[in-house]
């Protein structure tokens, strides 16, 4: 397979996750203080590092066939788990995840927050925040890029798009000093979510024995059709709500 | 044993999420490919898509069904 598809999808997957962690950074170093921001940053990428080098290679040695299977199934449920979010988001179900209010919530809890020095930190609560917030959105990238890269025995393309997206996010949020609102984030989180169902449908299968028609072609016929089954259900949701509302709008009618 | 607990509940929402339903689905999907490809001899590429779909209806259905 060519190496741009997968740099591309690792690269909006991180963007997603790039855009979370900075704005947990941007929220502890504007409120508290940079030194201890960074610090809880540094110790995160250390563990985030530590992490990678145990297991990237032990996963390169699984045989293929099994790796894909596992992969596989884990790339698709977590695949849907981000597709349900952004169905359920882009219908009205659950609150849209917003960069600008969850910032402002960070900010809030932040400066209300004392300040205790710790372990040769002079801010705990600046330190802390910043090492969850990097770890978690770190873990998800690694995760990514790890299943991606070993997948299409590809790891340095999936490290160059997850490297340019950490890159351009941080650039471009370190410049501005706030959080990325711009980002579309929700339907980035679609699209997203597609690829990785996706791709986790096709390896999964592929683990358990079967051959696509097509080959490494048939992503181009599962990823459209991922992407029409997704809108579907975000139509009938949509459907599902405008019916539910027209016999109540016809009761208060009848009623009045 | 709490962190170990904590430790757990983070790798169980990490990978599995709010619907556990999603991840049994596509567990039996794949078996059910498996099944079909090893045994049966049938190459059973349209199983899987088959389930991830019925999953993500499934559990669409599932967190909508009672709201509002």
């Amino acid at each position: 397979m060519n190496a741009l598809p997968l740099i591309l999808t690792v690269f909006v997957a991180c963007v997603v996750e790039a855009v979370e962690a900075l704005t947990i950074v941007l929220a502890a170093g504007i409120t508290r203080e940079w030194k201890s921001t960074f610090q809880g940053m540094g110790v995160a990428l250390v563990v985030l590092a530590v992490i990678t080098a145990a297991v990237g290679p032990a996963v390169g040695y699984l045989p293929l066939t099994a790796l894909r299977l596992v992969v596989g199934a884990l790339l698709a449920v977590f695949g849907l788990q981000w597709l349900r979010k952004g169905v359920l988001r882009a219908t009205g179900y659950k609150a849209l995840h917003d960069e600008a209010s969850a910032y402002l919530r960070e900010v809030a809890a932040a400066r209300e927050a004392a300040v205790e020095k710790k372990r040769g930190v002079s801010d705990w609560y600046a330190f802390t925040l910043s090492f969850k917030g990097v770890l978690l959105e770190g873990l998800e990238v690694i995760f990514i890029v790890i299943t991606f890269g070993d997948n299409q025995r590809d790891v340095g393309a999936a490290v160059i798009g997850a490297a340019a997206a950490i890159i351009v996010v941080t650039v471009t949020g370190f410049a501005v000093r706030s959080p990325l609102t711009k980002v579309p984030e929700n339907w980035m989180k679609l699209g997203v979510g597609v690829m990785l169902t996706s791709f986790g449908t096709f390896w999964g299968a592929e683990g358990a024995g079967v051959a696509w028609p097509g080959h490494d072609a048939a992503l181009l016929v599962l990823v459209p059709v991922v992407a029409l089954v997704t809108a579907a259900c975000i139509a009938w949701l949509r459907s599902r709500e405008a019916a539910a509302a027209v016999p109540a709008k016809k009761s208060e009618v009848v009623g009045s | 044993m709490r962190r170990l607990k904590s430790f757990g509940a983070f790798w169980y929402d990490f990978i599995i999420g709010d619907d556990w339903h999603v991840a049994v689905l596509v567990g039996i999907g794949l078996a059910l490919t498996a099944i079909l490809t090893h045994v049966a001899r049938v190459n059973a590429w349209w199983a899987l898509p088959v389930f991830v779909f019925a999953a993500l209806a499934w559990s669409l259905h599932r967190a909508t069904a009672n709201k509002r």
